[in-house]
This record gives structure tokens, sequence and C-alpha cells, in this order.
């Protein structure tokens, strides 16, 4: 009985899954436009930081050092920030969740006997799985030509770490964007704060530069922020720049980051059905 | 048997009261009146297994919030309700497993994809089985003639068949009670008559609850034995369409063929002239002198054809909407 539950339940996942996915692939076009187009803003960086290290390193990039990072390191770095938020960016899910709660259209989850959250996860699932078949290739292709800037290959424990990391950067940026979503149970206009929360998010995460660069205190305020496993923890793990005998605990804490961030979404949600009166019609 | 149980039921939202003028809006930044807003006051209602019950009312009346109370997805302010013995918003999967909701105005089937992916991946949230699924489809698409439109993506069917798709959608799981949230609303008439059609039919043979809301006298007139009034958050009146004649319409309306070459003069007599194109005259006159006045007519004129009805349905509903009811003679 209990065996049958489970199935009937993860095939209702799959099929709720490949739904998605055949529906994210309608938008094929877009997406192979899409994953070029970021990568474009890398040749700026890497001249950038160029233009940094060189005047660090007294007219020399290749000698200048920033907090324990060469040049080479920074051009790393910032592909592999690229690809944590490539996992952890969730484009549209929190003005969309806002939206169907404004629009009333939230009414489909309440009605049918399907979990909300758990349905736009999958979803969102989907729709990662659509992107990736479609990116890896422009990934590849520039981490390929980009190769020089790399230090060979990590330990596979650490590649583990790695990957973990970059699924759990997933989930936890899942349900932080969905709880900025939720809250338009509350206002119905969140266009503001998201705006604010992307702008801190692009900071906070190391989107923008790697948080070991930040002055104290700010360091120590990242620190205990879940921002900073969005990009800036999956690339320090890949470069080493993660205390090897702290590297499993510090896993330990996203992984706690991500159940605070569940269960603040799941109370945010019941919170916010109850205040909900179904609002457009 | 009782199947749906409605006492004391009440809803009211708070909603921010606006004051007019860009002062009043500054203001508003930081000091915001609330005005409560009646939507639903102490409604008592009882529907038995198998009855195809109207809404009837005025826009904000509270119709659609009454549905949606009954669906879960709004809690009551006060009051309690059961379907099928179930509490709407304690919205448990065995409740959610036994009802549909369809909304004129709403879309739950996947915009991008055909039909029939939104109803695969209905069969594996209701858990329906394969061939019970497959039989349902079959027969759901016959009766509704969309059989070849099931694999065009939604977003390219007309509004007539995508209202359709969504009966469907709703239909799948076989559901025991159904609302329906004006699932005619801007459908041209021959869209509107094919889904009463289909309603009539489909509630005959399963002999499922519906509860209906719709502007439409033609619907209630074709599907609805049952009709509940409500204005004003109130239920009005609860009974059969001819009882809404009876009690609201304290009137006749006579319709005269009046022989060649008889004129018209003289008949306000009898009754109140509403037109006259002669031949024709329309008459109308309180129900309990109709027998009276047309015997008199016809004393004094040479009639070729008579005809007496109810005054028609819109304007008695309309009456009903704004004034109280008229106390029936």
């Amino acid at each position: 009985m209990q065996a049958m539950q489970i199935t009937t339940r993860v095939a209702c996942w799959w099929m709720i899954f490949r739904t998605a996915l055949e529906e994210r692939l309608a938008y094929r076009g877009d997406f192979a436009l899409g994953t070029l187009m970021r990568f474009l803003p890398i040749v700026t960086q890497i001249f950038l930081w160029w233009a940094v290290f060189e005047s660090v390193g007294g007219g020399n990039a290749e000698e200048g050092r920033l907090v324990g990072y060469t040049f080479r390191n920074m051009v790393a770095y910032y592909l592999l920030s690229m690809l944590g938020r490539a996992f952890s960016s969730m484009p549209g899910l929190a003005s969309v969740t806002a939206k169907q709660i404004r629009e009333g259209e939230i009414k489909k989850y309440l009605v049918q006997p399907i979990d909300m959250i758990g349905f736009m996860l999958l979803g969102r699932l989907a729709h990662k799985v659509a992107y990736y078949t479609i990116a890896t290739l422009p990934f590849a292709l520039v981490f390929f030509l980009c190769r020089s800037y790399f230090d060979g290959w990590p330990t596979p424990e650490t590649m583990a770490a790695f990957a973990i990391s970059l699924v759990l950067a997933f989930l936890l940026g899942f349900f932080l964007d969905l709880c900025i979503g939720l809250i338009g149970f509350w206002f119905l206009e969140v266009s503001s704060l998201l705006f604010v929360y992307m702008l801190l998010n692009f900071f906070l995460s190391g989107h923008m530069f790697p948080l070991d660069l930040l002055p104290s205190p700010w360091a120590t305020i990242v620190d205990y922020l879940p921002f900073r496993y969005l990009a800036y923890f999956p690339a320090a793990i890949f470069l080493g720049k993660v205390d090897p005998d702290r590297l499993w605990i510090e896993v330990g804490i996203e992984f706690l980051w991500l159940l605070v961030m569940i269960a603040v979404a799941r109370f945010l949600y019941a919170r916010g059905v109850r205040r909900y009166s179904g609002y457009g019609g | 048997m009782t199947i749906i149980e409605i006492s004391e039921l009440s809803k009211s939202y708070r909603v921010y009261q606006k004051q007019e003028g860009l002062r009043a809006a500054i203001q508003g930044l930081w000091k915001r009146e609330y005005r409560n807003v009646d939507a639903v006051k102490s409604i008592d209602l009882k529907v038995e297994q198998g009855e195809f019950v109207a809404f009837l009312g005025p826009n904000g009346a509270g119709k659609t919030t009454t549905l949606k109370l009954l669906s879960g997805v709004i809690y009551p302010t006060s009051g309690n309700a059961t379907v099928m013995g179930h509490v709407p918003w304690e919205r448990n999967n065995d409740y959610r497993r036994r009802f549909a909701l369809v909304m004129g105005q709403k879309n739950q089937l996947w915009w991008d994809l055909p039909a029939q992916e939104s109803f695969r991946l209905h069969q594996q949230i209701y858990q329906i089985e394969k061939n019970e699924f497959e039989r349902s489809l079959d027969e759901l698409s016959d009766l509704l003639s969309v059989r070849g439109l099931l694999g065009r993506p939604v977003r390219e069917l007309s509004l007539g068949e995508r209202m359709k798709m969504e009966l469907i959608a709703a239909l799948l799981h076989s559901p025991e009670v159904l609302f329906l949230d004006e699932p005619t609303i801007g459908l041209d008439v021959i869209a509107q008559h094919n889904i009463q059609q289909f309603l009539k039919y489909y509630q005959a043979e399963r002999k499922i609850t519906i509860l209906l809301t719709s502007h439409y006298m033609k619907d209630i007139a074709a599907l609805c034995k049952r009709v509940v009034v409500i204005t004003d958050g109130q239920i009005q009146f609860d009974g059969s369409l001819d009882d809404i004649i009876e009690s609201f319409s304290g009137q006749r309306i006579l319709r005269l063929q009046l022989a060649e070459g008889q004129s018209a003069d003289g008949l306000e007599r009898f009754a109140a002239v509403e037109s006259i194109e002669l031949p024709r005259v329309t008459l109308r006159c309180p129900r309990a002198d109709a027998t009276k006045s047309l015997g008199e007519i016809l004393q004094h004129y040479q009639v070729d054809d008579i005809s007496v009805e109810d005054p028609p349905l819109e304007e008695v509903i309309a009456k009903l909407y704004t004034a109280p009811p008229e106390k029936a003679e």
C-alpha cells in the first residue's frame, strides 16, 4: 500500500516534470540566444580585471595579487561563478509567483489535489534541465577556450563537494526567490522589492567579485547570509579557496540554510493562503 | 441526500479605502483606512444530490464568493459549510478529488501545450486509472466534438473550444460536485448552446450536483430547475424559475392580432398599451385582471389571434435585483 502510494506519487511528479519540460522546449530558440548573450560580458570582465591586476602588479598583470587571487584565478572565478548562477538564478520565478497570486491563478493549486510549492519546484527543475541541454555546449566551449586560466582539475572529493554545492545552490536559489514571490500575498506589487533583492543578490552572492575581496566587517556579515552559496561558494570550492578541513562543514551549513528557507517558504505559503481572499475574480 | 449544506455562512473582505486626490494618496502611505465589505451575509442553503442549481444575481452580489468558499479557495469570516461531508476550506485531498471548479474567465490548461498534455497531467494528479481515463476522455471529447483539437496547442483554440477543453479537464476525474462560474461568458450563441446541451446531458446522465452562476438567462432557463437569487450577499429567493415569475411579476403581457380594419383606439381603457404596430398590439395588465380585461377586449374588438405571456425573464430578474419583491396577489 505504502509502496503503491510512492509509485503513484513519483508518477505524478514525473508527469508534472515532463509536461513542464515540453512546455519549456517550445521556447528553445529564445534559450539558445539567451545563453550566448550571457557570455558577452566575459570579454569586458577579462579586460577589466586585466587593468586592475596590472595596476596592482606594478605594470605586470601576471604579478598582481588580490587577497590571494592571481589574474588567472580571477578569470577562472568569474567563469565558475557564472556556472553557479546558471544553477541558482531563477529568472521570473518571484515575479511569476507574485503575478499568479495577484491574478488569482493560484486557485488552481488550491482546488486541485496538488502542492503548489512542489509543483513549482518540478516546473523549475524542468526549466533548468531544458536550459542545460541547450546551454551545455556554449558553456563547454567557453570553458575550453579559457582553459589556460585554470590550474587543472581539483581532487575528486573537491569535485564531489562542488557538484553538491551546485545542486544545493539550485534549491537554495529556488526557495529564496519563491519567498520573495510569496510576499505577493501581502503586497500586490513586489517588483521594487524584487529589484532591491536582485541588486543585493548580485553583490552578496559573489557574482560581481569574489567575496574574499570584501573588507571586514562586510566579509563577516556576508558569511552569515545565504546569498554566498548562490555563486561564490561553488567557485571557491573548485578553486580550492575553501579550507579542506572545513569543506563538508561548509556544505552542511549550506544545507541548513536550505532547510531554513524551505521552512520559511512553507510558513509564508500557509499564512499567505489564509490571508488570500481570491483577488481578481 | 443532502450534498451541500451551508449555514450562516459569511465572508467579509477588508479593503483599503482609497481617498481621492494626490494629498490623500500621499497620506495613504502612512495611514490607511480600511473598510469591510460584506460579500456574503449569513447565507443558509441546502442542495440535494443531483440538483442543478443556478446562482443568479447582479455583479458583486456574492455568487462567486460563495462558489469560492465552497471550493475551499477562501476562508469564511464565520459560519459553516460542508460539501459531501467535507469542510471545503480544510482542502483535504479526499475532498479535492471529488469536486471541480470551472471559472469562465480563468484558464487552467497549459497555454503552449496541446490540451491532451494537460489532461494527461490531470490523470496523474487525480490518480485516474488508465482505462477509466481513456474512456472518459473519449466520451467527453465526442460529446463536445473536440476530438480533432486535442493535439492543438491551447493558445491556438477559440474561446469556445478552450472552454470545452476546460470542461473536459474538470470532468475527467468524474467529480460528484461541479461548480461552474459563468461557463459561457463571452461565447457566441452556438458555443453557448453547445455547452448548455452538453451540461444538460452530462448532468442527467451522471446525476452529479452542479452549482452554476451565469448572467445568461438562456443558460439558466435551459439548465436549472432551481434558482437561487443572491443580491447584496443575501439570498433573495430560492425556488424554480416559474416561481420567480409567479411571485416577482404580478403582470401579464397580452398580445393581440387585430382583424383587418379594426382600429386600436380605446384599448387603453382595458389594459396599459405597450406598443401598437397594426395589426399587432401589445398590452400589459395585472395578472389577476388578465382574464377580465381579455373578455372585455374581445367584446369590443375584432381580434384574430391572442396570446397571454409572462413578461420576459430578463425584465423580471432586473426588477428582482433592484427592488424588494412585489407581493403576489
